[in-house]
């Protein structure tokens, strides 16, 4: 074996980040492009930008899309983990089986199937009970809530099953009532379990366009929405850069999370060297 | 350790009192999980004050009886009264039992101060109190000048001694512990051992201690009730246990010992006569077992009860079995030799060092006669 890198790895390497980078690079690139036509280059201009700013539809969208996403992440990320906690801890209860297989169906259903049920239940509650009398916020978040609910579901299963049952039963022994064991033991540990399946909550819903279509009304139209009916009309350089802009909030909302996890990770590895030195 | 078991045993032998009333009462308890019978029909009266030890190997239920007591498991039949009051529909939060964990279970997001005032401040009790209560538990556990640290600031012996004082600080009628000293070296567990008792006589509370290491067991404990595989098989104080066994299992868990299957040749109440061709002696016991002649039986003797001569003793056709020296190994205060009896069967002795390399020291492969004294068998019936 020999330590320098063979031209094989380099050019794997350097494939696999064209391959996954290369789109964004184009569209980051050309979201600069002087030329109103999105194929060919006329030059740097930063021009769109500010157009797009000036664009009403397109920050109402932007709102939109933020409102719809952060109410239903919210929501999904409560129910889903109540049903992660259920399922992870009662191995043994009437239909857990129908539970389980009804809390993650939309992972594997296809969106348009998902959507359209779901447009099909409003249309006949509509019917029946007089609500929803129109498309809109309202059954656009709860389409959201259903299937995002699914992911935190899965994550919080995965954290409960491995969570060390005699915390709880501490807390329960030296006198706390289950709900509030909940409250301040569990709930606190698996903190941040819960704000990663928020974030995945968040993200899933603001990118979602297929369900999304079904079940929205006018006024509410999200940036999906908008993005998609503007390339169906022709395409537009304020896109790109409307596109560059998601990818900055996006990437740095990542690497800011995974400096942050690596300190923390860091800081801990230390305190225990230190615990390990001062025990001696 | 000698003094403190003394104590223990000539202050209070409550057991033995017929009026005392039993603080904790189990009665014919069963606990089934699925088809796995984890405690099978368990009775035991344990007394204020007392440290009780329930030892056993791993999966003999003994873990199970404690959750039970504690209240995360409901017996599948039978009762527990703690206090003369039926434990059936009392939740763990509501026992006046607390529990440190073999896992030590601590808050991870609390520091040391923050998790011992957890169980003080859900009775609601005022803020001045919890502080100084947690600052002079803290103080007794000597972990004070941690108190602001996270667990994972501590090492195993520092979390053992948080958890302990967690447990301790709302002064619980009975604590409960679940092999408090598993993870500890050698040297610490001993002074947490004598921490333990020093701190069960002070406050008197009474404790019940779930461990698999039976020295800790003898140290520790006022009694011992001995499991095996969901049965209680001996109860007793550590000198009863040990040096009167009354099973075969009882007497192989506890410490080492040296078994002989053999069968009675004669019974009278002032003594035994047990042929026991496995011994290649017949063995004399000055005490009665009162069993009929021929029944089968299995006679103990512990190594360090047993001598060793190169010289045929004068009286040789009893207590008395020939054998050759297989093996030595030197342990610095004594020597445990092993030896090939004629009939092929390998007994321990232990020899304490009295003198630094003794004239007629007994070697490898020389012909030796293993004696022991007629009070030091027991013949056991099962």
């Amino acid at each position: 074996m020999t330590n320098r890198l063979s031209w094989f790895v380099i050019a794997a390497l350097v494939l696999g980040f064209i391959f996954l980078y290369g789109p964004m690079a184009v569209l980051v690139t050309y979201s600069f492009n002087a030329n109103k036509l999105m194929t060919l280059w006329g030059g740097f201009s930063a021009k769109w930008y500010p157009i797009l700013l000036d664009d009403a539809a397109v920050l109402t969208a932007a709102k939109n899309s933020f409102i719809v996403a952060s109410v239903s992440a919210t929501f999904a990320t409560v129910l889903g983990t109540m049903a992660g906690y259920v399922l992870a801890r009662y191995r043994k209860f009437h239909g857990r089986t129908a539970f389980s297989g009804m809390v993650t169906a939309p992972l594997v259903m296809p969106e348009v199937i998902t959507g359209l049920s779901m447009l099909l239940l409003f249309k006949e509650m509509g019917y029946w009970f007089g609500w929803p009398k129109a498309m809109g916020f309202s059954t656009v978040i709860l389409a959201h809530i259903t299937f995002s609910m699914s992911y935190v579901t899965v994550v919080m299963q995965s954290r409960f099953s491995v969570f060390d049952m005699s915390l709880e039963e501490a807390a329960l022994d030296l006198g706390a009532k289950p709900l509030k064991t909940f409250m301040v033991i569990t709930l606190p540990i698996v903190a941040p379990a819960v704000i990663s399946g928020w974030l995945l909550a968040f993200t899933i819903s603001l990118d979602d366009l297929v369900i999304t279509i079904y079940n929205n009304g006018p006024g509410s139209g999200t940036l999906p929405q908008l993005i998609f009916s503007k390339v169906r009309r022709g395409v537009d350089p304020t896109i790109n850069a409307l596109a560059t802009i998601i990818i900055t909030v996006v990437a740095t909302g990542v690497i800011t999370s995974h400096i942050l996890m690596t300190r923390q990770e860091k800081r801990k590895q230390r305190d225990i060297q230190a615990a390990l030195q001062s025990n001696k | 350790m000698a003094a403190e078991r003394a104590r223990a045993e000539t202050t209070t032998q409550v057991w033995n009192d017929p009026n005392a009333k039993p603080y904790i009462r189990i009665e014919n308890v069963t606990k089934k999980f699925g088809d796995f019978v984890a405690v099978n029909d368990v009775s035991l009266n344990i007394y204020r004050g007392e440290l009780f030890a329930l030892l056993g190997g791993s999966g003999c239920g003994k873990t199970t009886l404690l959750r039970m007591l504690a209240g995360f498991e409901q017996p599948t039949s039978g009762k527990i009264y703690i206090d003369d009051v039926d434990m059936a529909d009392i939740p763990p939060y509501e026992r006046p039992t607390n529990m440190m964990f073999q896992s030590y279970a601590l808050f991870p997001h609390m520091t040391v101060e923050q998790n011992v005032a957890f169980g003080l401040k859900q009775d609601k009790t005022p803020a001045e109190q919890v502080k100084t209560r947690v600052g002079s538990i803290l103080d007794m556990v000597q972990m004070r000048q941690f108190a602001h640290r996270k667990p994972h600031q501590l090492s195993g012996g520092q979390r053992q001694r948080v958890a302990l004082a967690r447990s301790l600080v709302k002064e619980p009628k009975l604590l409960l512990l679940d092999e408090p000293l598993g993870a500890l070296d050698k040297k610490l567990r001993e002074a947490t051992q004598f921490e333990i008792m020093n701190i069960q006589d002070r406050l008197g509370i009474t404790f019940i201690v779930v461990t698999h290491d039976q020295e800790e067991a003898m140290t520790l404990s006022t009694r011992i009730g001995v499991m095996n595989s969901g049965q209680i098989v001996q109860v007793g104080t550590p000198k009863e246990i040990y040096e009167y066994p009354n099973t075969k299992f009882v007497a192989d868990f506890i410490g080492s010992v040296n078994l002989f299957e053999g069968h009675i040749v004669e019974d009278e109440p002032g003594h035994v006569l047990i042929s026991a061709p496995e011994a290649g002696t017949e063995i004399y016991i000055d005490h009665g077992i009162s069993s009929a002649p021929g029944a089968k039986v299995w006679v103990a003797i512990r190594p360090e009860k047993m001598d060793l001569t190169k010289n045929r003793p004068d009286d040789s056709d009893r207590n008395s079995a020939p054998g050759i020296v297989k093996g030595i190994a030197y342990m610095g205060n004594l020597s445990v030799y092993l030896i090939k009896l004629d009939s092929g069967k390998e007994v321990k002795v232990t020899m304490s060092n009295q003198r630094r390399a003794a004239e007629h020291a007994i070697d490898w492969d020389d012909r030796v006669y293993v004696t022991w004294h007629a009070n030091s068998p027991v013949a056991l019936l099962s």
